[in-house]
């Protein structure tokens, strides 16, 4: 029962890690380039814009389960096997690029365009946009996304050892689902439970810590309703404070 | 510095058009500070916007330091590289800082420099040059969510001074600020203009400031400048509306067969104790309604509203001693008295 749980859980930790890889690589340039090519934005180009639009949307709009099997003569061609988890990252990864994809679209979309035209206005062309400000604004957003997107697809490799993906999910269904091994079945739910959290935890840890640099602007509205106020006394000053620099400040100017 | 001619912009949305410059001629001298005012609607951040083609004019040409820059426009919104060059050397400040809150203060000062491709050790040297220069050399490591509104816009200064720039435009860089604020950053423009020679456009909607530093002014309506000129030629301009909005003077006649005179004063006679003389010459008592003075540019200018018993008819006399002394003199209404935008024009005759 051991290796069988051990084996199930380092399955479960590849599909993931190669899925949410591939999901990264795939959906930050898409997600960008949506953004990108939107009408009034730096690349405008509507063509571009509505068939990615389409496509992405035809991604979201599959149930996981039936893209999966869909997939199946995919899989083979790619990985040569329709079976296991190299070929469930196949069908993971596909499932997932779109699903990141939107997620950044919107982390981007958020980025203040103010900040677009000083850059801009600095003579930045649309790579040092990118690069210089979009990314690195959107970056606690994009932190948050990932962690969504990494936490469906720990779900979504669940959903694939039912049809033979291997990992976690496949053990419940053989052995907990078809041989009524309820111990193993609560075992494996545990782990599951144990995987998603932490990788919350951790995905919020960074989160907070790129918000934390920046004050308390930086954080996404969500998050800064969930945090303490007290977590930054020490980096705002107080309204006084301010005020007294400020006067420095103007006295040293004159 | 800054030349604009015949700039139009025409917003189009759902079939419909929205003018929002029309035909805008603007000449911005060398080392002035220019200040544009108007209401919101008035089209000036779109003037100020398309100044460095960050909004592309429909039709018309703006020329920067002699550089025609609607020439060196690219394809769709895209600039192009000669474009890109030359709004390097175009300093901009904004209303809301437009900081990046994921850099620190020094880091967000190096940006334009990191552009313009200066070495790592080069930046860091300007950056903190910089920061001297705006007051903020101890707050080179902060990031921007840490720092007050006015230390915001001094780092948005320090950053817009980094590609040593010839002009510096400023998009209502004071309207987020409070009064006090607002007065350090407008003497730290004053500063930067005289110091740096650096020649700013600046687009207001509040009077003050184009008072406190402007040597010239424009007002803009519907899209269109009604009225432009150096703040002394707009004061000596009877009936200039920008003139009536900059010192403002109010006050209704006591009585009936009062005369209610507008004086103006610029050049010369705004040092002369003109109405005291005015007093003792004639004998007549003198009651000032209201009054708008300032030190505009290092003259005296201003307007006062006097009251003199008995009907013009009577008062001709004395109110030929104000012409003879230099001063433009408008008789307001006596039997309507009104906003001095309403002044009977014989005065200016």
């Amino acid at each position: 029962m051991q290796p069988l749980l051990h084996d199930a859980c380092l399955d479960t930790l590849f599909m993931v890690w190669w899925s949410t890889l591939y999901a990264v690589l795939g959906g930050l340039p898409l997600g960008l380039l949506l953004v990108l090519t939107d009408r009034g934005a730096l690349l405008q180009n509507v063509v571009v814009n509505k068939v990615l639009g389409a496509v992405l949307n035809l991604g979201r709009s599959l149930p996981f389960i039936i893209l999966i099997v869909w997939l199946i003569p995919f899989s083979r061609a790619v990985v040569g096997t329709s079976i296991g988890p190299s070929a469930a990252v196949v069908a993971l990864a596909v499932g997932a690029v779109p699903f990141f994809a939107r997620l950044v679209e919107s982390s981007v979309r958020e980025v203040d365009h103010g900040l677009v035209e000083a850059v801009q206005s600095m003579g930045g062309g649309t790579w040092t946009i990118v690069f210089k400000v979009l990314l690195p604004q959107a970056l606690p957003s994009l932190i948050a996304g990932l962690t969504t997107t990494v936490i469906t697809l720990i779900g979504y490799s669940a959903m694939a050892g039912a049809v033979g993906g291997g990992g976690l999910g496949n053990l419940a269904i053989t052995y907990g689902y078809m041989r009524h091994e309820t111990g193993l079945m609560n075992i494996t739910i545990v782990l599951l439970i144990v995987i998603v959290t932490a990788v919350q935890l951790l995905g919020d840890l960074v989160v907070r810590r790129l918000a934390g640099r920046g004050g308390r602007q930086a954080a996404p509205v969500g998050l800064r309703r969930l945090l303490p106020a007290q977590r930054t006394p020490a980096t705002v000053p107080a309204p006084r404070a301010a005020a007294e620099a400020e006067a420095t400040t103007a006295g040293k100017a004159a | 510095m800054i030349t604009t001619t015949g700039l139009t912009k025409v917003y189009r949305s759902r079939g419909r058009e929205v003018t929002a410059l029309d035909g805008v001629d603007l000449h911005v001298r060398e080392g002035e500070v220019y200040g544009v005012v108007g209401q919101s609607g008035a089209g000036k951040s779109t003037l100020i916007r398309c100044v460095n083609l960050l909004e592309r004019p429909t039709s018309g040409t703006v020329t920067v330091a002699g550089q025609d820059l609607t020439a060196l426009a690219g394809r769709g919104l895209r600039a192009g590289a000669a474009l890109r060059e030359a709004r390097s050397h175009i300093g901009m400040v904004f209303q809301h800082f437009n900081l990046l809150s994921s850099r620190t203060v020094q880091s967000n000062i190096e940006l334009p420099l990191e552009i313009l491709g200066l070495s790592g050790q080069e930046r860091r040297r300007k950056a903190l040059d910089l920061l001297d220069l705006v007051g903020l050399a101890d707050k080179a490591k902060a990031y921007p969510g840490q720092l007050s509104g006015g230390q915001k816009q001094r780092v948005g200064i320090a950053r817009a001074l980094a590609g040593d720039p010839k002009v510096l435009l400023s998009d209502e860089s004071t309207s987020a600020l409070d009064p006090e604020t607002t007065r350090s950053i407008l003497q730290l423009l004053r500063d930067l203009n005289q110091q740096l020679g650096l020649t700013v456009l600046l687009i207001t909607h509040e009077m003050d400031v184009v008072k406190t530093i402007c040597d010239s002014a424009a007002l803009m309506k519907g899209g269109r400048v009604v009225e432009s000129g150096t703040v002394a030629e707009l004061l000596a301009t009877p009936g200039s509306e920008l003139a009536a909005e900059l010192f403002p003077v109010g006050g209704e006649p006591s009585g009936p067969d009062r005369t209610v005179v507008d004086v103006t004063f610029h050049g010369e006679a705004a040092t002369q104790p003109v109405i005291s003389q005015l007093s003792r010459t004639y004998n007549v008592d003198i009651s000032i309604l209201g009054a708008a003075m300032d030190t505009v540019g290092g003259k005296q200018v201003g307007r006062m509203r006097i009251e003199l018993p008995g009907r013009f008819e009577e008062n001709v006399v004395p109110i030929g001693f104000l012409r003879e002394q230099g001063l433009q003199v408008d008789v307001a209404d006596v039997h309507t008295p009104a906003p001095a935008d309403a002044l009977l024009k014989e005065g200016a005759k």
